[in-house]
């Protein structure tokens, strides 16, 4: 079997008294969407920090693209491919949501030192922006101030925003946290199509959303994996259903 | 260097360093239980000074003098943060720096309005000048030594009333989680003032205390000020202990590298250019010192780890 | 044309206007008072550039500002008495010529700005503030302690620096080079606003994380504009100097720092032209004011509250309503 986009392996992680990780293992192979669901202080925005860069494990790997990247920072694993989109929107507010792309595709052309031409005339640049907006379904807005978007355009545009990278790999904290039904189901139906561009490391907590993307899930209850499945196998894994899906319905 | 020279110079620094603990002490409280940073501290300081030297004046008494001194800066502190200061909790630094860099202006001014540009002069009293013969043979001044001891004995105090007071609690609590406190049914608003008026009072007792071996004049806080900043980003933001260790080091390092450093380049230097180079180096060794600390620990030394 | 952009150049062109009639109806006097706005304006887009664009909260650009100051001064003395300012490894001489002083204030406040910025940088928040004022008065105890360029006493210059084809020492002429450096320097701010770079820059003063996470480090561009910042406020302080003939430790002192940036607050943080309207605004109250009572800074302090309590955005903020700021 070829390796995997992304993998963690034994990754452990404690703030004083309190672990947040224990022995977290996970990989993401080529076209997938991998799940990763548990209830609320589970340390999935723990582990999403050390996959992503910003926050180093105590022990344990993270390898991307074939590289042991545990010891790289944030823009080093952007810089390598990897998209990541938060759970609590990091925009750009006072500026336009075309602006916020920009930046975006401003990163991924690794030129981000030209001083002289206004960026909104760098066609490159603004092609790849807008391509992504249009994608997310966000063209109109392109103009607007981000601040004025409602709570789901602002998950679309961290997508549109991940999206301009073209990364290798995504990383996604909960992107449909506070869409409508009708937004959440046009998302889902774009990340299916979307794993087939780059595998999708998905946290999320709408179960209807996980259940129809998810080709595995992994579920992570007191900062440990207590199970690794396809959605059929978790749906059905005892310890699962006591220790979270009991919980959750 | 002799060694009663080299004694001497160390108690200096000592002296300057427990000065130094005064004023940056209710910095680090303002800025670790508000989240505020008062560039207008060190018009506490020179506010302090003036009362000491205008009571004295009038009473002739330094001890009444010392109590007016810290009276003054903390009424000036309650009055400063029920009228500005309490608006500035919520806003960003920015807003901080500006409004408390105006205070600066208006306190400035005022003073210079109502005592004049000339310097003021507030005298040692008789049972505390003169040298005294402390072991192993060292003369030193009585007053700066008496500084010392009254400088550590409110870091003492500070201390204790950090661990084991109510209010203790509630700064310690303040820092931790200001949502909590209020939870907790504590009167933020009171305790706010409380704590800002308490570092108030202990600027303007530095003030006082400073005042008798400098001149008391108008701007004679900001420098204080500015090395209570250094004093503070070598300690770590927050920290009191921190304030305390950071404000000896300094003192220790500005007082012996003046001391020092001239007759160290004297050693390998013709000695005009040994003290023009001593001296300016000098003057910005507590800036490298505070710039080394940055590179090795951005924090502080007692900051929280980023 | 927007209310902002219709202010902008109605304060250009009054600026501009303003000294040419004080030439025709010869009030030397008036030139030199609007030569002062213009130059420190142009140390106010330098700190703005760092503060609006960038949030860097500099107390520390006065440090630029004397940097500047002193290479006019260094340069010019050893001129004036024709000794060479050093002779091993190689002879450098003194100079009057002012593109070749500003040249060289311009990379000195470089080289500063990029040590100062590099370590202040480290930290961010109120620690910024506190290191930047630290450096800058750590610079002006050196300036006072070192004795071989007037220490304390400062530099006196007799006769104003030369610039080819010009006579500097005609008062109008010497505020034109002012203005058309000016000019240059906010045309190239706006440019830099609307760059990539002040793309990017803008941002991470907004979200830090955002900007890192699409592969750029916020640090190289903070650490850039605050180079470039004190680059122009560097390039200020020269002018600053030629223009008093005289150059001291006060260039470099903590009010100095202040009031530069009190400049860009009263006119407006981050608007293109807010230096401008605050210069302004602060040389109409210095002299206005300060003509009613010695202790003027006193209404200065309260007009100040004033803006930061009630007023925010500025002189031109709140004319010309929120919104537009530039970036």
């Amino acid at each position: 079997m070829a390796e995997p986009i992304l993998s963690v392996t034994k990754i452990n992680k404690s703030f004083g008294a309190l672990k947040a990780s224990i022995d977290v293992s996970l990989d993401l192979r080529v076209g997938e969407i991998h799940a990763l669901i548990g209830p609320n202080g589970a340390g999935k925005s723990t582990l999403i920090k050390q996959i992503a860069g910003g926050l180093q494990p105590d022990s344990g790997t993270v390898r991307f693209l074939g590289r042991d990247v545990t010891a790289l920072d944030t823009v080093q694993r952007a810089q390598m491919g990897l998209g990541r989109t938060f759970q609590i929107s990091a925009l750009a507010m006072e500026d336009s949501v075309l602006q916020n792309v920009m930046l975006g595709a401003l990163g991924a052309s690794g030129r981000p030192f030209r001083f002289l031409r206004p960026v909104l005339k760098d066609k490159a640049l603004r092609e790849t922006a807008e391509t992504a907006l249009a994608r997310v379904g966000l063209s109109e807005q392109a103009l607007m101030r981000t601040s004025d978007l409602s709570h789901g355009q602002r998950r679309q545009l961290e997508v549109a925003v991940a999206l301009t990278m073209r990364p290798r790999a995504f990383v996604m904290d909960e992107p449909m946290a506070g869409l409508g039904t009708s937004g959440s189901q046009r998302l889902t139906r774009f990340l299916d199509e979307l794993r087939h561009e780059a595998p999708i490391l998905l946290v999320e907590h709408d179960m209807d959303a996980v259940f129809a993307l998810a080709d595995r899930i992994s579920v992570l209850v007191y900062g440990s994996v207590i199970a690794t499945g396809t959605v059929d196998e978790i749906r059905a894994h005892p310890e699962v259903r006591r220790a979270y899906l009991g919980e959750e319905e | 260097m002799s060694f009663l020279l080299l004694a001497e110079q160390l108690l200096n620094g000592l002296q300057f360093g427990v000065m130094l603990f005064l004023t940056a002490a209710g910095l680090t409280l303002v800025f670790g239980v508000m989240g505020l940073i008062n560039l207008a501290h060190g018009s506490l300081f020179m506010i302090g000074a003036f009362a000491a030297a205008a009571v004295a004046a009038a009473s002739g008494s330094f001890l009444l003098a010392v109590m007016a001194s810290i009276a003054a800066a903390a009424a000036a502190g309650v009055l400063v943060e029920v009228l500005v200061i309490r608006r500035l909790y919520a806003r960003d630094h920015l807003d901080q720096v500006l409004a408390t860099f105006a205070l600066i202006l208006i306190f400035s001014e005022g003073t210079r309005w109502l005592f004049g540009s000339f310097p003021l002069f507030l005298d040692i009293p008789d049972y505390l000048s003169g040298p005294v013969t402390l072991p192993g043979g060292i003369d030193y001044p009585l007053y700066r030594l008496t500084i010392i001891g009254v400088g550590l004995l409110v870091a003492l105090g500070l201390f204790l009333l950090i661990a084991r007071t109510r209010l203790g609690i509630q700064i310690r609590a303040g820092e931790s989680d200001r949502e909590m406190i209020a939870a907790l049914g504590v009167n933020i608003s009171r305790l706010y003032t409380v704590v800002f008026a308490l570092g108030a009072a202990l600027a303007g007792l530095a003030g006082a205390l400073i005042g008798a071996i400098q001149s008391v004049q108008v701007g004679m806080g900001e420098p204080v000020l500015i090395l209570a900043f250094v004093v503070i980003v070598i300690g770590g933001i927050g920290s009191i202990k921190g304030a305390l260790a950071g404000s000896i080091l300094v003192g220790l390092t500005d007082t012996l590298g003046r001391a020092l450093l001239p007759g160290l380049f004297g050693l390998f230097m013709e000695p005009a250019d040994a003290t023009s180079i001593g001296s300016a180096l000098s003057s910005m060794l507590i800036y490298i010192l505070m710039a080394v600390v940055l590179i090795v620990r951005p924090t502080g030394l007692y900051g929280a780890r980023a | 044309m927007t209310r902002e952009t219709l202010f902008n150049a109605v304060l250009g062109l009054g600026l501009f206007a303003f000294p040419l009639w004080a030439w025709w109806a010869e009030e030397p006097f008036m030139i030199t008072l609007s030569t002062r706005v213009v130059i420190l304006a142009l140390a106010g887009v330098g700190l703005n550039l760092a503060l609006g664009l960038g949030g860097l909260v500099s107390l520390g650009h006065a440090a630029f500002f004397g940097i500047g100051g002193y290479a006019m001064g260094i340069l010019a003395s050893h001129a004036q008495s024709y000794t060479p300012l050093m002779e091993f490894p190689f002879v450098i001489e003194g100079t009057k010529s002012m593109p070749v002083i500003w040249l060289v204030a311009v990379v000195a406040s470089a080289l500063a700005a990029l040590v100062i910025g590099a370590l202040s940088l480290r930290t961010s928040g109120v620690y910024f503030i506190m290191i930047t004022l630290a450096f800058g008065q750590m610079l002006f105890y050196f300036a006072i302690s070192w004795p071989a360029y007037g220490g304390e006493d400062g530099l006196s210059i007799y006769v104003r620096n030369s610039f080819p084809g010009l006579n500097t020492l005609d008062p109008i002429q010497f505020f034109l080079i002012c203005y058309a450096i000016l000019g240059a320097v906010l045309l190239l701010s706006a440019r830099l606003a609307a760059s990539p770079f002040g793309l990017a820059l803008n941002a991470a003063r907004q979200t830090s994380e955002r900007v890192e996470t699409v592969g750029i480090r916020p640090y190289r561009l903070r650490l850039t504009v605050f180079v470039i910042s004190g680059m122009i406020t560097g390039l200020a302080g020269a002018l600053f100097a030629d223009l008093n003939r005289f150059v001291s430790p006060s260039m470099l002192s903590w009010q100095t720092s202040g009031e530069i940036m009190v400049f860009v607050i009263l006119g407006g943080v981050a608007r293109l032209f807010g230096p401008v309207a605050g210069a302004l605004l602060f040389i109409l109250l210095e002299h206005v004011l300060g003509g009613l009572s010695e202790y003027w800074h006193i209404y200065l302090g309260l007009l100040l509250l004033g803006v930061v309590l009630f007023a925010r955005g500025g002189v031109i903020g709140t004319l010309a309503g929120q919104g537009g700021k530039h970036g």
